[in-house]
Order: C-alpha cells, then structure tokens, then sequence
C-alpha cells in the first residue's frame, strides 16, 4: 500500500527534524561527522517512523526488526533518532562525543539504547546483519533486518565477502542501503576507487537491487515494500544522496565528512531547516 | 597426584569434539557451528548431516564468518566459528576486535592446529602469534585443553561462556594427559603435582613434555611442582604468585612463541607482584616450516630434555 499525502508530509518533516537535531548536536559540539549524517535523514525517518517493528519502551525487545548503521561514523543522525523517540533521554543529544557519554561518535550497541549493533571499522556491519538476518531464519522469527553501508565503506572486500553469502542464503529478510553520496574523505568515488556499475554489481551477487532518490520518503518507502515482497533475494536499495544534505555550509561540499562548524553555521542552519519544516 | 606418563586416547580429538557437539546441541538448537571450507578436517562435517539448519559454511572468508557470527550471537544464538589458528585469528583480527570483543557478543572461535601441531601444512599456517595478539584485546578470553579427557571436562564452560571465547583445539591429536574425571575451571591453573624446588607451568601439548620433564627432575631428587594453565586470560595471578613464593624459580613451556604468550603472561605477573628467576620454553621469535610435531619439537629446543636441561640450569642458579 502506498504513503498517503499524510504520512509523506509527516515523514518529510521528520527527515527534516533528524538533520535539526544532527546539526544541532554536533554544531554545539564545534566538529563532526556532519556529511554522511545528513545524507541519511529520509532513509532513518521511512525506517523508524513507519517500517520498522520496534518498541523504544523495549530496545532489547527479542522480535524487534534490527537495523545496523555499518558506516558507523554516521552515529549522530541515528541519535537524532532514538532521542526523538525517547529511547533516551532528549538531553543526552548535548553530549555527543564528551566524556562519559553514551553517544560516541560511531555506533555503539553496549552504549546507547536502540543501537543493535556496533560498527564504525568499516565493511563490518553488513556481515553481522547478515548474521542476524541468518539467526532470524534459524530462530523462525520474522522479523527484518536492515543494514545501512557506506558507497566509500562498499570498496572494502568484506562487504562483498557479505553479499555472496546473503544471496547464496536467500536471506529475503534482510534489506540493505547503500548511502550513494558519491564522496568519500578524499575526494569523489569515481576519482578515488570507482564503485561503478555498482547496481550491476549487486545484481551480478544476485541481490533484488532497486535504485532511488535518496531523498524522497515515498521511493525509499516502496522499495522496502519492494524487498518484503522477496521470497528468495536479499533486497539493496541504493540511495541517491546528497552528502551534508540541508546544511547550507556542508551540502555537496568534498569537506563535508568530517568538518569543523561554527556556532553561527549551525544555529542558522537549524533555522533554516525549521522555516523549510513549516512548509512542508 | 595424577599419571604423569601421556598414553594414546582412543580417537583423535576431532572425532571427541563432534561427539560433543552432538550432544550438546541435541540438547540445545542455539547451537550454531560455522565453518570457513574446512568443516571436512575439522570434525563437524556429521553436524551438517544432522542440523543443517544450524550448520553454515561461508566458504573461504574467514573475516566474514566472524561478523556473520557476531550477528548470530547478537539474535540470542550460540555460535562457535571453526578455522585453522591463523584464519581464526590475524585473518580476522579487525572482524573479532570490533564485531566481536569490542562489541562483546559471546562467539565461541575455535582455532584449529596450533604451534606446531600445523605440521605439513607449514609456515603459513602454523602460527606462534594467535594467543599472543588475542591476549591484546579486552573482553576475550583464551584457552588451550590439551586433550580430549581435559576438551570434554571444558566443553560445557566454553559453550556457555558469557563472553568471546578462542580456544587454541588440537582437532587432529591422540595424545591423552589426563584421567577421566579430572576436574578443570576456565580461569583457574590446575594443579597437576606439588613440589618444592622448581615450578613448571605448561599448557596445551607442551603438557605432554612437561610430565616427562617432571618425571626426569623427580629422578634426580628434584621436587617440581607442575602447573597447568589451560587459560592464557584471565590469568590466574593467584596461582602463579603462589608458585612463585614455594619455589622460586620457574619454568613456562608453550607450543607458542614465548613473546606475549604463556612465558610473557606468567613474567607479567612476576615481576608485578613476587620476581623470582624464571625461564620459558617456546618457539623463539622465527615462522613456522613444514615438519612433524615431533621433528619441530626438538628443532625449536622445546622437548622434555630441553626443559629438563633449563630446569637444571635454573637449579644451579
């Protein structure tokens, strides 16, 4: 079934209430993974706003869907998230990356609530989605998992390692993105080691591959439906992006992976992007 | 006292650990065992016959079966990877750092054929650094059963150890140390005799040797007090440090090189806590080459004699 206009408008503007909070968050903090954060906005809002079975009351809850962020360094953006939705308190969004905190930089499932799997060395998270999804079918859950990888991350071998074995398993109850920003830290894909032709790729390790608009809730939203409808592929939804997306001083910008922000930077930004919210 | 003279068990270990699977897992479906294409050789290929639900093979991609098993152990199930000790370990090294120690989801790693006991497949796979560079991470725990009597008696704490878990497995040996019924705890040395005038401290197949060495000392009037740390970490520092103050002088023998494995872990806590001379036996600092336990054994000096001579020398202070 489709988004109504509704629940598009709602999600839109939660997507647009992710990038406020990220910004925020590590605006205030002067430094940050600001880039591949705000890419990933719309792609958090379809999953934990509307498709995913969770309950934030029970993180650990046994028959939840799971969701790994492999490019772990993008940790501020699923913060936003599970802040919003109360799996901790809103206020701990002020000590990202401080001492003791409990929102390191890149994912951690023993720190905060909500996180189901640590990552941040990348080209791990899809093989321990993979392992979950395989537990799934082992246990005889139904529960889904999603795994979140990097287009830089996908130049690491063990992804591929992941994706043989994902297909060769029929794991249909695993759904995975690819952020598709096209940059990495030092400098554009294409320039640096090219992924391309990255959807013949994946359709080469015989993954159901649908390519969208990484920006638009409705698309991303009916691939995954495309994907549940699986009986015997794993499902790869490549995401057009923008990196630093919404941020007017990091949007599309080669230096926007990990930048240094200024307070006057972030807080016109958050304004910015509150103006474009109402509209919505 | 226990035997001190190794005799032959009736199978080799492999076909012990399969028989052990079986049970266990008949027993409990959360049992999950991976393997990396070398379920053939290792002894859980029945397992495949039996639960082939609960039996993946990755193929060739060790580093992948570490994250696929930290996603298994993730879900709540128990998964015990398999693969030579190289594959198991410096293949892998940034897989079990993160995915596995770092996250601390409780995977079991069996790391086949270790030191020496790599024979004929040589010097790219018989590793002397597994222990060593797993002993650096936080979160994992290390043990070596030197035979099946001493496997079987630790098989259930291995199972359901709350923790990551890597076990040095000596699939193809029928060496047999042990008595049935003897009683081992992960975490605690055993001791296998008391004495007063020298410890030994071994683990794994240098067992074997050590028993030999013990006996000889004992010969000559020597009172040797033998120790076996199947655990490599948690160390024991209790033990050791009690050793150290009976007979203050010591000797670790380990199928390992003697940096950062058994001799470095028991020189850690000596010289923290109670320095006496010590001396270790072990692979000194080179790679591996094709040769049988035996050959290699005498080639790298870490036979019964060559323990019994240092023992000797240490005595002469």
């Amino acid at each position: 079934m489709n988004l109504t206009h509704e629940e598009i408008r709602f999600l839109k503007k939660k997507a647009t209430l992710i990038r406020m909070i990220t910004i925020e968050m590590i605006g205030k903090l002067g430094v940050g993974h600001i880039g591949g954060s705000l890419s990933i906005a719309e792609v958090l809002a379809v999953l934990y706003y509307k498709v995913m079975r969770i309950d934030p009351k029970n993180p650990k809850w046994e028959d939840r869907d799971k969701f790994v962020l492999s490019k772990g360094h993008a940790g501020p953006a699923l913060y936003s998230v599970l802040a919003d939705l109360g799996y901790f308190p809103y206020e701990w969004i002020d000590t990202l990356n401080r001492p003791n905190t409990n929102l390191p930089s890149h994912c951690d499932r023993l720190k905060t609530p909500g996180v189901d799997m640590t990552a941040g060395s990348l080209g791990q998270g899809l093989s321990a989605a993979v392992g979950m999804a395989l537990g799934g079918k082992i246990l005889k859950k139904d529960f889904y998992v999603y795994a979140l990888i990097g287009d830089g991350e996908s130049q690491e071998g063990q992804i591929w390692e992941a994706a043989m074995f994902a297909a060769h398993n029929k794991l249909n109850n695993l759904i995975a993105f690819t952020d598709y920003n096209k940059m990495q830290i030092d400098g554009y894909i294409h320039e640096i080691n090219n992924l391309e032709p990255l959807v013949d790729k994946w359709r080469a390790f015989n993954w159901n591959v649908i390519e969208v608009d990484g920006h638009n809730v409705e698309e991303i939203y009916n691939a995954i439906m495309n994907g549940k409808e699986q009986k015997d592929k794993p499902t790869m939804i490549i995401l057009h992006t923008i990196k630093g997306r919404g941020a007017y001083f990091a949007e599309g910008k080669i230096t926007c992976h990990n930048m240094p922000i200024k307070e006057e930077e972030w807080k016109t930004a958050v304004e910015m992007l509150r103006k474009e919210r109402d509209e919505i | 006292m226990i035997n001190l003279t190794p005799s032959v068990y009736e199978k080799e270990l492999r076909e012990v650990y399969g028989e052990l699977l079986f049970k266990y897992a008949t027993e409990d479906s959360r049992i999950v065992v991976l393997n990396a294409d070398l379920a053939r050789s290792d002894g859980t290929l029945k397992f495949k016959e039996l639960f082939p639900d609960r039996f993946i093979d990755v193929g060739v991609a060790e580093a992948n079966m570490m994250g696929i098993a930290a996603g298994l152990a993730n879900v709540g199930l128990i998964p015990i990877t398999h693969t030579f000790t190289p594959f198991s370990t410096r293949r892998a090294f940034d897989q079990i750092t993160i995915s596995i120690a770092y996250a601390d989801l409780p995977v079991k790693m069996m790391g086949t054929d270790p030191g020496v006991t790599a024979e004929l497949n040589g010097g790219t796979h018989m590793s002397f650094e597994d222990a060593g560079i797993m002993r650096n991470l936080p979160n994992i725990t290390i043990v070596e059963p030197a035979d099946a009597v001493q496997f079987k008696a630790m098989f259930e704490q291995i199972i359901y150890y709350p923790k990551p878990i890597y076990v040095r497995m000596y699939r193809r040996r029928k060496e047999k140390f042990f008595e049935e019924g003897i009683e081992f705890k992960i975490g605690k040395i055993t001791t296998l005799k008391d004495g007063k005038d020298i410890t030994i401290i071994c683990s794994g197949l240098m067992v074997g040797q050590a028993m030999i060495a013990t006996q000889m000392l004992e010969k000559e009037g020597i009172s040797v007090k033998l120790l076996n740390m199947h655990t490599l970490k948690p160390v024991d520092e209790e033990a050791i440090i009690d050793a150290a103050k009976q007979t203050g002088r010591i000797i670790v023998a380990e199928n390992h090189s003697i940096i950062n494995g058994w001799g470095s872990a028991v020189a850690e806590v000596l010289a923290e806590n109670y320095p006496v001379v010590m001396k270790r036996i072990g692979v000194r600092d080179h790679f591996g080459e094709v040769g049988l336990t035996d050959f290699l054994l005498r080639k790298y000096k870490m036979t019964a004699e060559d323990i019994y001579k240092t023992a000797l020398d240490l005595l002469k202070g």
